[in-house]
């Protein structure tokens, strides 16, 4: 049986977040949280395929405390099980370090039930960078597949998928083997409500809550803002620039403005054919 | 680790049917910079089959040294190939910086990269510095939803990484001739320790919207209300002969699909004309257009931060704007066409 792991994350949903001024990472507390609007489409993915195949889903996500709410979340969209690794140790930690902390979940969710399958949404809207998925491949030694827009097949039996990845101008078709790791786009599918009966189950649903001591073969210098390469040096604002002449009057004056302002770049239009 | 034995400037160079794209040459420019303030060489990758003779134009954009790999085992993209070959290849000459451009090849190859060797990589940077005397790669972006810039750092592994915007670096002029040094590199990899395959690749010329490459581009925001006023763009669009943008907001919505989205989370451009019309200006949007050379801002709203990015601001109502805009401007067309004498 197909058993795909969807990696969300719980992330902050303002424009108001506020700055930890000694760690220069965010503060959390500062604004509410959501899932992932991404990782909505990754799970929704790791759904169709199980309905799709058989199988099961389990959703994995490293964070605070509440991000258990985001793992009901999942559960609301139909995923089966859900796991959370939290811990202070794991605070503060950038792509590599949080690419550790989920590999090595993933090698403990596998001792439950192998791992098939994992899907990561293109990137989170907090971090924008895209590369935790990628880097929980390498670290599990599977092929990353990024950039997935449709998956064509996937066959548990002999061991290979087909999907469809996004280039600049178009698609690639690409076969791998299985298990391997997909960062999917958000165009893959659209997330419809949540049936009723998912929305009972993820009232009542309490995901499995592991920490650092849960998991096997952990070395913590490994995790967290420790464990991290790159560090936030300085946050700042950056420098208004120049504001413009603002054009004044009569609509009808402004834009006769407007033109004569377009027309000292009068090449730009003339090139036109069929005026 | 020594940091003493890493040195030089890297680019990765993507290739697409034998061109190099404008991405990389625009990194060249910005590591030629990076390079000259350390004092080391500046290195461009590339990694292809029969590519080899793009060497050429890595130095006339400004290299000094070009590593070749060009093996038929590289006719495609694929993660695993290219990584063991940039990994190979950074693991024998450790260079202090390696540059990708954030596209879905330099995105998808760094972040692989970085894992194995491991080091940090800084993502979708938009401005590049180096510290002189240490080599501390200074990448900033824009961060937590584009609303703030950070700069990271990565102070303890060697080479330091980032990938970085399209068209923010600028390419330097090319100089015909120059030449420099080219290292010849061979992986051993055989086609069977490759687990992924390109089956085939569809091109979508069609469907494809080019708005990086228009000189003209006509943009529109929330202040639009809903998806029929949204059609105002393309018409003002269609009368200059400009492609259309849009911000977050509008692409969110689903008013106009994700290829016309301008900023951190879209496209960059930097077309000659460069109108906002009910776009209110968040530091993400700026960041995909402040570098347009006419910025033409049409808002109702006279606080909008718009107006602090744009050359030239209306505050007006964009239902009357802009159609006066259509007419008037399709009539001095005419009678430029005519022979008269401009009157406006």
């Amino acid at each position: 049986m197909l058993h795909i792991v969807a990696c969300i994350k719980q992330v902050p949903d303002t424009k108001i977040i506020k700055m930890n001024p000694k760690t220069n990472t965010m503060d959390r507390r500062t604004a509410p949280a959501i899932l992932n609007p991404y990782d909505t489409h990754a799970v929704e993915e790791a759904v169709r395929l199980r309905d799709r195949y058989g199988g099961s889903v389990s959703v994995l996500s490293m964070g605070p405390p509440p991000a258990v709410q985001a793992i009901k979340k999942c559960i609301e969209i139909g995923a089966d099980e859900g796991y959370l690794i939290t811990d202070r140790r794991f605070a503060g930690a950038d792509t590599l370090a949080t690419s550790y902390a989920l590999k090595k979940a993933l090698d403990k969710i596998s001792k439950i039930n192998p791992v098939d399958l994992i899907i990561c949404g293109k990137m989170s809207i907090d971090g924008d960078t895209g590369q935790v998925g990628p880097g929980i491949a390498r670290r599990l030694d599977i092929p990353p597949l990024t950039s997935v827009e449709k998956i064509v097949e996937v066959n548990q039996e002999e061991g290979f998928v087909i999907i469809h990845r996004k280039i600049e101008d178009g698609y690639e078709i690409v076969k791998s083997t299985l298990p391997c790791l997909f960062s999917v786009e958000k165009t893959i599918n659209e997330v419809p409500y949540s049936p009723f009966p998912n929305m009972l189950k993820a009232a009542k649903y309490q995901p499995h809550i592991w920490s650092v001591d849960d998991l096997e073969d952990v070395d913590v210098t490994q995790l967290g803002l420790k464990g991290s390469p790159t560090i936030v040096s300085k946050v700042w604002a950056p420098p208004k620039p120049e504001g413009g002449t603002l054009i004044e009057g009569e609509p009808s004056k402004q834009v006769e403005q407007l033109i004569s302002v377009l027309f000292e770049k009068k090449e730009l239009f003339s090139v036109r054919e069929g005026l | 680790m020594d940091f003493q034995d890493y040195k030089g400037v890297w680019v990765f160079i993507e290739e697409k049917d034998g061109v190099i794209p404008s991405v990389s040459l625009e990194l060249l420019g910005a590591g030629r910079k990076l390079a000259n303030k350390r004092g080391v060489e500046l290195a461009g990758i590339l990694i292809g089959e029969n590519i080899k003779h793009l060497a050429k134009t890595v130095f006339e954009y400004g290299a000094d040294i070009t590593y070749v790999y060009d093996q038929p085992i590289f006719k495609h993209y694929r993660t695993e190939s290219f990584m063991k070959a940039l990994l190979e290849c950074a693991n024998k000459y450790k260079p202090e910086i390696i540059l990708f451009g954030a596209t879905s090849t330099g995105k998808d190859l760094a972040s692989a990269v970085a894992t194995d060797l491991p080091t940090g990589l800084t993502a979708d940077t938009t401005e590049l510095d180096v510290e002189e005397d240490t080599g501390l790669l200074l990448a900033s972006r824009p961060a937590f939803g584009g609303n703030i810039m950070a700069t990271i750092l990565c102070k303890k592994y060697r080479p330091q990484m980032a990938t970085v915007r399209a068209k923010v670096m600028k390419a330097l002029t090319p100089e015909p001739g120059k030449t420099g040094k080219i290292v010849e590199e061979m992986c051993f990899l055989k086609e069977e320790d490759i687990r992924t395959k390109v089956l085939e690749i569809v091109q979508e010329t069609t469907k494809k919207i080019r708005i990086d490459e228009a000189d003209i581009i006509v943009a529109g925001g929330k202040g639009l209300g809903n998806s029929d006023g949204f059609q105002l763009i393309h018409q003002l669009a269609e009368t200059l002969g400009g492609a259309v943008g849009a911000s977050r907001d509008v692409v969110e919505a689903g008013w106009v699909e994700h290829p016309h989205q301008v900023g951190q989370t879209g496209v960059t451009v930097t077309p000659k004309i460069y109108f906002a019309i009910g776009i209110s200006g968040a530091i993400q949007h700026l960041v995909g257009m402040k570098n347009s050379s006419l910025i033409i801002a049409i808002n109702k709203d006279s606080e909008a931060p718009i107006f602090d990015a744009c050359h030239y601001g209306i505050v007006g109502d964009a239902f009357e704007i802009v159609p006066l805009l259509i007419e008037q401007f399709n009539q001095v067309i005419k009678r430029e066409e005519l022979g008269y004498v401009r009157e406006v």
